[in-house]
């Protein structure tokens, strides 16, 4: 066994690090307090090819593994969660559809602006009644002379709003399939189609400063040949999207519980009790140890799955694993690393609060610790 | 033209470290070792140049160091160098600031260079007398602490800064020039970058291939290192009790007063 990071996962590793303690870790705290989408970091993460890092370069892309961008997303999500998920969402959800569905002229026309980070694009699975019950979409699309019309509601949808959204796939149910079950479809809605309407950003929780909205489709039309891949298949694409994305919310997670780590060990440091700083304390110590032990835990079933997926290996349970490994340990990692602070960390001025409020998604989004459990049970034969 | 940038591979300087004191030199085990920051700089000027100049222009960069960090140096190349020199042979362990100068002047007469870029100072050992002794070995003008830096017709022109503002000073090529912090930010390896570098060359280069006519290494070193310590230990501040904020301030302005920092 090697575990080992080649040359080039380490200098991306490190770039990423850089540039997410240099330029993203100072404005997290301003950006979500304004709900500011990071259209600056998002413009310099495309030029140092971030947006499209694991894309081949003929579309625009940076030609990195799963594991790079894995070890990037980490990085990024250590300084802040809300420029992480952009990314992430961006590329596993937004850019990945087209590079693994899209014809030659879709992946020309999409892919390459969005691995440049030019564009972004959302994917739209969720509706406001069907969230990890995907198969039962609502959304539908009837074909009329040469054009879907589209009519129904997408909801929590990642960058599907900015000024540089360039429009958003969706699932549809777009007839009945022989067996009586609804046949579904992925269809690409580019943002200036008529009766596609966005609407303004959710307020969360946290991720504040990503774009998250509701869509609604009023007869919205879209040419035959938007259509992404061949028709029916849409059940079958969105599956394999997710299961490549549940590798990026266990990295975010557990860049989210490194930073929380972060925050916790310098506080710990700094801060005197009792004659001393309190990490000589073995309350606290041990309090730093275990998060640190979990983390490391988490970080390597989350690498394995992605150096499964880079070896073209089936990839599914490791990264159901990670997944809901890395989400709750982020939990139990931020609210640790918040218990260290005291008093401090319930205060607005401690970016330990703002993890603890950006921690809780990487629960539920996607696929609920509860629907993971599901994943892994059947993928296990119960 | 081409544009030579000595690049050295130092520990990191956010790194804590440690002195052996047996052999007195720096511990490097655990610690991990990066581009010297001032190098980056120096990295950064010579791009710059090339960019302005296009054409054939050429950024090789240049280091001496130990075999072990040899992969150190393709961030250099990820950062836009075209390709690299690596200087390494035990023979150099020991070499002190004239050692280093002279065995590197050798090697950089056998690269051949318009223009030589170096850091005004080395993060480490801190010297800064290495683009002086190479100027010297080498021939040719050193121009130091440049703000800025342009090339035309086989002339530099560099705005130098100085305590008072800046001086512009013109020189030929072949030169040697150290930079200035205000130079410009060092740019970020692209992922492009990263992913080109490793189909660059990083050639190698031993003592025997560069040909020296006087020694180098321990041997060669004229100064020995006789002792070392760490920077002392930061004594306790003083405490003030104050009756009421007012007291307190006037408390901190004495302070300040008594110590001429107001």
């Amino acid at each position: 066994m090697n575990f080992d990071l080649t040359d080039e996962q380490r200098a991306i590793q490190s770039l990423a690090r850089e540039f997410a303690q240099n330029e993203v870790k100072p404005r997290a705290e301003q950006m979500d307090r304004d709900e500011a989408f990071p259209y600056e970091l998002v413009a310099k993460m495309g030029e140092l090819g971030f947006m499209g890092l694991p894309f081949p370069e003929e579309y625009g892309g940076a030609g990195g593994d799963t594991v790079s961008y894995a070890l990037a997303v980490m990085e990024i999500a250590r300084a802040d969660a809300s420029t992480a998920i952009t990314m992430a969402a961006h590329v596993s959800l937004g850019a990945t559809p087209f590079y693994l569905f899209g014809t030659q002229e879709q992946k020309e026309r999409y892919l390459v602006p969005l691995a440049q980070g030019k564009m972004l694009w959302g994917f739209g699975l969720t509706e406001p009644n069907a969230g990890s019950d995907a198969g039962n979409v609502s959304t539908k699309a009837t074909l009329k002379d040469g054009n879907w019309v589209i009519n129904g509601t997408k909801a929590f949808i990642t960058n599907s709003g900015t000024s540089i959204s360039g429009g958003t796939t969706i699932t549809a149910v777009t007839g009945t399939r022989p067996d009586g079950k609804p046949e579904i479809s992925n269809l690409i809605v580019p943002q200036d189609t008529p009766g596609f309407v966005r609407s303004k950003k959710y307020k969360k929780m946290g991720w504040r400063a990503s774009d998250t909205r509701e869509l609604s489709f009023a007869d919205a039309t879209v040419p035959e040949e938007n259509l992404l891949g061949p028709r029916g298949e849409g059940y079958h694409q969105f599956l394999t999207i997710l299961d490549g994305g549940r590798i990026s919310v266990a990295a975010l997670s557990i860049g989210l519980a490194t930073g929380a780590y972060d925050e916790a060990i310098k506080y710990a440091k700094e801060r005197h009790a009792f004659g001393r700083p309190i990490s000589k304390f073995q309350a606290i110590s041990f309090k730093l140890v275990d998060m640190l032990t979990e983390i490391e835990h988490a970080r390597l079933m989350m690498l394995r799955a992605a150096w499964e997926k880079d070896q073209g290996r089936d990839y599914v349970q490791s990264a159901s694993f990670a997944k809901l490994f890395a989400g709750e340990l982020s939990h139990r990692v931020v609210n640790e690393a918040l218990q260290v602070h005291g008093g401090y960390g319930f205060m607005d001025e401690y970016p330990i609060s703002r993890m603890y409020r950006d921690q809780k998604i990487n629960e539920i989004g996607e696929g609920t610790n509860e629907v993971q459990r599901l994943v892994l049970a059947r993928l296990m034969g119960l | 033209m081409k544009i030579v940038v000595t690049v050295k591979l130092v520990p990191d300087p956010n790194a804590e470290k440690r002195i052996d004191s047996a052999t007195k030199r720096l511990v490097r085990s655990g610690v991990e070792t990066v581009l010297n920051p001032y190098d980056e700089y120096a990295l950064e000027a010579a791009l710059q140049l090339k960019e302005r100049a296009g054409g054939d222009t050429s950024v090789v960069v240049f280091s001496m160091a130990p075999e072990a960090l040899k992969e150190t140096l393709r961030k250099a190349l990820a950062m836009g160098a075209d390709e690299a020199v690596f200087l390494s042979d035990a023979g150099l362990e020991g070499s002190d600031v004239w050692a280093t100068a002279y065995a590197m002047s050798q090697a950089l007469k056998k690269i051949g260079f318009d223009l030589l870029i170096v850091g005004g100072l080395t993060d480490d050992g801190s010297t800064g007398a290495v683009p002086g002794a190479l100027a010297e070995h080498l021939g040719v003008p050193c121009i130091t602490n440049a703000r800025k830096a342009e090339i035309a017709d086989g002339t530099l022109r560099v705005e130098r800064e100085t305590d008072s503002g800046y001086q512009t000073v013109r020189g030929p090529l072949p030169a040697l020039l150290t930079t200035a912090l205000t130079f410009g930010e060092p740019r970020y390896a692209s992922l492009k970058g990263i992913m080109g570098a490793k189909k660059k060359t990083i050639a190698p280069l031993t003592l025997a291939d560069i040909g020296l006519d006087l020694a180098v290494g321990s041997d060669g070193a004229k100064m020995q290192l006789e002792a070392f310590a760490p920077p002392p230990a930061r004594g306790k501040g003083r405490t003030v009790e104050a009756a009421d904020g007012a007291a307190g301030a006037q408390a901190i302005f004495d302070f300040l007063k008594e110590k001429k920092l107001v």
